[in-house]
């Protein structure tokens, strides 16, 4: 079974099997729990749950999450797509998907995933992540923990400098 | 200055510690240069055609002696004896060796120091009025509010990959030293008709391939709620920039695509959304305010007698305190502007010996304060006019007394064909042919304000879009020509410069430059300056003399 790097509540990373298939749109669906394309999703997407599967859905850049609002309580992931990790709207995605939408489900990083954007991801508020450099869990720890302090409120729950501060 | 607290002084040495980490991997060969590209470009680290390249931040422009003297002991140690001041208040170092890039980076912490976000796709270094706390002319002190933007936009989780790079300028005062107007975001400090504080909020302005004067999308903006709206402004631009092209890329070309309305009302809508949640709380904008030391003045007669006699007996003295003091709010004081502009030097450049003879002056006379210009000159902004006569005689010893502060030779140009790889034609030998051109003191004093700057392409680092005028080099088969544009402006009455006519050959530039100063000359009416002649008589003049000299 595919793994992937989970963040688990108390900030610590493992290696976690992934019960998720990604099945792309000109793909026949195995059975078990998927992860399939918006478009998808709007066309199968009921019949798969009605049939007791876990489904995820995978974003594109250009997808907006606003699109997905009403499905959210009956979507177990979001798989947001970074086809260069150079593409940044995934992190206003991820961070709509936390603090707008209050998403409890699983927010997964996929595609061109480096570990230089770990602590970036982690801060808007995903938790599984998929990389594309081999990075190990200890790697993906390492980045995300590096820096003490943050200065902005996000959705990782982080106390900002300025809170921080009035503690002090 | 501001001065670093713990959390400040841990954040920029943990950031120091992952590049030496980085660097280490580069250099072990378990990253390529591709994969490096991309985290040395988030430290300031460029690769050019001869060496690296480090931009190092100067938040707002603003420096102690301290820091001056740090840095020019890292131009004397890991350089070739001088830095560049660049026209975003930052310096630069050219000949930096990649694995003495993380000493420098340690270095730089030790004083509160960074290189952070000096490069790649995000918010970078805020800049800001180089007079600030200086000059009587401002609403409120916009260092406090660049220093509030700093922190927050330092390693942004959700804007640290945009579209394209992101610039943010503040000003204070109705006078705007910043070019506020071709910045992404310009933020201007008002005040509301009952007193408040607030920011006229201008977005889309720009330089480049596409020069914009961007447009106000809100006129007046509570200052308590700034943050919630810069998110907004930058998420809108984060989910709708396009990226498909990266001359396309820039906030400018999405506000002009949608029109200013259209995207205020989008920020508008996504402001609304995020609530004052996004705000930073009053007692944080209060804390910062308080970690600026506070500068203590003395009572101070307005008039100094030593300055006025010093001036009398010493026409070159009096020559400087024409050209480049600037009233100051207390008497008895003024502001010193450092021209960076001797004719036939390279407009920026200072040696690590002139910087160290700023920083003493900034300690002796200046309350250890010093700016950077975005003109790339430097500023004392408080010394007493008692001091004046022995500032300026050590200046003088240093190289660093020219008497040009936006005159004729006070030129921006871009490296150009000298250094750049993009440029179609050099830059810095045409500033030093007009600076000689212009060099008797007298004539560039009878002259006036006049900007001219110069760029070695179209990417427009030279900034010549605003210049009174504007200089581009263009290749024409294989030859270098001049565009010239009049007219342009990058302060409160910004404008693009209009081309004056077909490009010029190289050796014509200076000569036309001379004829339109002519021109300026016999057209101009009482008190004006030539960019106000030219608003007000129009290209023909100008276009005239100069093609008929060309024939
Ligand atoms: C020699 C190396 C340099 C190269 C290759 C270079 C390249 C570029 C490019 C490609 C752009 C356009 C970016 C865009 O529109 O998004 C640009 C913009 C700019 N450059 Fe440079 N540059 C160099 C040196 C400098 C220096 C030394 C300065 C400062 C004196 C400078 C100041 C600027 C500024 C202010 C802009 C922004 C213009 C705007 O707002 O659109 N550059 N540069
Ligand atoms: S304007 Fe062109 S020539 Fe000048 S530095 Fe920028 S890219 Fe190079």
């Amino acid at each position: 079974m595919p793994t992937l790097i989970r963040r688990l509540d108390d900030d610590q990373f493992i290696l976690a099997d992934d019960p998720f298939t990604a099945v792309a749109d000109d793909e026949g669906l195995p059975p078990g729990d998927v992860i399939i394309s918006f478009t998808r999703f709007q066309a199968e997407g009921d019949r798969l749950l009605t049939e007791g599967r876990a489904v995820g859905v995978r974003l594109e850049p250009a997808e907006e999450v606003e699109a997905l609002a009403y499905d959210l309580p009956r979507i177990a992931v979001v798989a947001l797509a970074f086809p260069k990790y150079r593409d940044g709207r995934g992190y206003t995605a991820a961070r709509l998907l936390r603090e707008r939408f209050a998403y409890a489900g699983e927010v997964r990083a996929v595609g061109e995933v480096l570990r230089e954007q770990a602590g970036f991801m982690v801060r808007c508020g995903f938790d599984a992540f998929a990389p594309a450099d081999g990075a190990s869990p200890q790697d993906w720890a390492h980045a995300v923990h590096r820096h003490r302090h943050v200065y902005q409120r996000a959705a990782d729950l982080r106390t900002p400098a300025f809170v921080e501060r009035e503690g002090g | 200055m501001y001065q670093y607290d713990a959390v400040d002084q841990e954040f920029v040495a943990d950031r120091s510690r992952e590049f030496r980490e980085q660097v280490a991997r580069r250099l072990s060969g378990e990253l390529s240069e591709d994969q490096f590209k991309t985290l040395r470009l988030m430290n300031g680290l460029y690769l050019q055609l001869h060496a690296y390249m480090l931009r190092i931040a100067i938040p707002y422009g603003s420096l102690n002696a301290r820091q001056m003297r740090r840095l020019a002991h890292i131009g004397r140690v890991y350089d070739r004896g001088y830095g560049h001041f660049t026209t975003r208040q930052n310096l630069q170092f050219h000949w930096i060796k990649l694995r003495d890039a993380p000493d420098i980076l340690d270095q730089l912490a030790e004083v509160d120091m960074h290189a952070i976000q000096t490069s790649g796709n995000c918010i970078r270094n805020v800049t800001s009025d180089p007079y600030a706390g200086a000059t009587a002319e401002e609403l409120d002190d916009p260092r406090v509010w660049s220093e509030a933007i700093r922190q927050w936009s330092s390693l942004h989780p959700e804007f640290s990959f945009l579209p394209r790079k992101f610039k943010i300028a503040i000003t204070a005062s109705a006078k705007d030293r910043t070019a506020a107007k071709v910045h992404d975001i310009g933020l201007m400090i008002r005040r509301g008709r009952d007193g408040q504080l607030g920011f006229e909020v201008i977005v889309g302005g720009g330089l480049g391939r596409t020069p914009y004067v961007g447009p106000t999308i809100t006129e007046f903006l509570p200052a308590n709620r700034l943050f919630s709206y810069l998110e907004a402004i930058l998420r809108v631009y984060n989910r709708h920039g396009r990226r498909d092209n990266i001359y396309k890329a820039r906030i400018k070309i999405l506000v002009a695509a949608l029109g200013a309305e259209e995207f205020a009302r989008q920020v508008a809508e996504e402001w609304a959304k995020i609530g004052p949640e996004g705000d930073l709380p009053d007692t944080e904008l209060a804390r910062i305010r308080g970690a600026f030391a506070t500068t203590v003045f003395e009572a101070l007669p307005a008039r100094s007698e030593a300055f006025e006699s010093a001036k009398a007996a010493h026409p070159a003295l009096a020559r400087f305190a024409r050209n480049n003091l600037r009233p100051h709010k207390k008497p008895g004081y003024t502001i010193i502007e450092v021209s960076l502009k001797t004719i036939g030097d390279t407009p920026g450049d200072a040696t690590s010996d002139q910087m160290d003879v700023i920083a003493d002056l900034a300690e002796r006379y200046g309350q250890d304060d010093i700016r950077v210009t975005h003109e790339q000159n430097l500023v004392l902004p408080h010394v007493r006019l008692d001091d004046v006569p022995e500032v300026f005689a050590q200046l003088q010893a240093a190289g660093l007394a020219s008497a040009n502060v936006n005159l004729i030779s006070d030129i921006i140009a871009c490296p150009g064909l000298d250094y750049c790889a993009l440029a179609n034609a050099r830059a810095i030998p045409v500033a030093q042919q007009i600076a000689q051109t212009f060099a008797d003191p007298d004539r560039a004093e009878a002259i006036g304000e006049l900007k001219i700057k110069i760029s070695g392409c179209i990417n427009a680092c030279g900034h010549h879009h605003v210049g009174h005028i504007g200089i581009l080099g263009v290749d024409k088969k294989g030859e270098e020509f001049y565009q010239l544009t009049l007219g342009g402006s990058g302060a409160e009455d910004a404008a693009v410069g209009k081309m004056l006519g077909p490009a010029l050959p190289y050796d014509k530039v200076a000569s036309a430059i001379d004829t339109l100063v002519e021109v300026y000359l016999r057209e101009r009416q009482e008190g004006e300056r030539f960019l106000d002649t030219y608003r007000r008589t129009g290209v023909e003049p100008f276009k005239e003399a100069v093609y008929a000299d060309a024939h």
